[in-house]
């Protein structure tokens, strides 16, 4: 009944195709849900913008965020490439390269927005969580991750490097050296690894981790919100220069022939390990 | 330190297991793509089941190419 009344006052309560949300007791759950991995594409964007005005006006009703994935293959598997190659091969490069930043401004401005808001958020994470996934988790403040999480940045396969925030946030939370290997290996890495290097908080059984997530969430209900606010702001900068300095690299390597190679390649490969560079 | 052997057989064990077929039906020589008609996910979700078991690292571009078990165990072995 309580949690009936909460979603029914809702700014704004989304039941779209890529993401909804809910809230109660305090908690919001973003919840994603686009076939088959969440894949970010524009959809899920404008989704995810509607999700960002709306989380501006529960804010004051809430004191936690949990980002949770409804698929199974896992969290999400980072940004659409099929819908960036189609839309790349259905236009000049010029404007191909104007619509990645303007993609990129605008998924930049909702993990910002994401990273900045004075709740407690949480990444509660399994199976895939590649690229863009990634990139999402990490501008939560933690990640609980089953056990069978699986993490990547395979961007240099594609001649590209994250683009929506990935490398500001993995160095503000792990060390330069772990970025290096993880970024230009490329290679995908499990959640005991991750929790090794600093990256996830909690590891769980397998499909537990929204539980311990919730879990997570009651336990920060205890605490004095405006406390809790000036204690993040002051623990978890927002790289805005790199972040910045990101959507530049990252438009100025899209531009280059082997992107519209790579993307081909991905769209194109059927075999079994397709993720792999 | 167990033998490349032992880790042979507890690969074969577990593949039984999560693939949920006979152990009988597989040999160390199967290519376990064809066999097992594993994807790109299942194949995501084996390695970090055998890195879990094992309690090793094993990067992913070292397997690629990688399609029988007995080349799978050597890779693991090599890690232990």
């Amino acid at each position: 009944m309580h949690e009936e009344k909460a979603i029914a006052t809702l700014p704004g309560t989304s039941g779209g195709s890529a993401l909804s949300w809910t809230l109660a007791d305090g908690v919001i759950e973003l919840a994603l849900h686009r076939a088959p991995c969440n894949e970010l594409g524009s959809e899920s964007l404008e989704e995810f913008e509607k999700f960002v005005t709306a989380l501006a006006m529960m804010e004051a009703e809430a004191h936690a965020l949990i980002i949770y994935s409804e698929m199974k293959p896992g969290f999400c598997a980072g940004a659409d490439l099929r819908e960036l190659y189609q839309r790349s091969q259905a236009m000049e490069k010029a404007a191909a390269g104007k619509g990645v930043r303007d993609f990129l401004e605008r998924i930049h401005r909702v993990l910002n927005l994401i990273d900045a808001t004075p709740l407690t958020t949480i990444a509660a994470v399994h199976g895939v969580t590649f690229g863009g996934g990634l990139e999402l988790a990490l501008a939560c403040d933690l990640i609980i991750a089953d056990k069978m999480a699986r993490f990547c940045f395979p961007e240099l396969r594609l001649g590209l490097i994250p683009g929506f925030g990935g490398i500001p946030r993995l160095k503000r939370d792990v060390g330069n050296a772990v970025v290096r290997d993880l970024l230009l290996t490329g290679r995908s890495f499990n959640a005991n690894k991750a929790q090794q290097i600093g990256l996830v908080s909690q590891v769980t059984g397998e499909g537990e981790a929204l539980r311990a997530a919730r879990a997570t969430a009651a336990q920060l209900k205890k605490f004095d919100r405006a406390t809790a606010a000036a204690a993040k702001r002051f623990i978890k900068p927002i790289p805005q220069e790199e972040l910045r300095r990101e959507i530049d690299l990252f438009c100025e390597l899209f531009a280059s022939p082997a992107v519209e190679a790579g993307l081909r390649k991905f769209v194109e490969r059927t075999d079994a390990q397709p993720y792999l560079p | 330190m167990q033998t490349a052997e032992q880790t042979l057989d507890e690969i074969l064990n577990l593949a039984a297991a999560h693939f949920n077929v006979a152990r009988e039906k597989l040999s160390p020589d199967d290519d376990f793509f064809k066999t097992l008609g594993v994807d790109s996910l299942q194949t995501l979700d084996m390695l970090t089941k055998l890195e879990n078991y094992f309690g090793v690292e094993l990067p992913d571009y070292e397997l690629q190419g990688v399609s029988d078990f007995r080349t799978l165990a050597g890779k693991i072995q090599a890690r232990l």
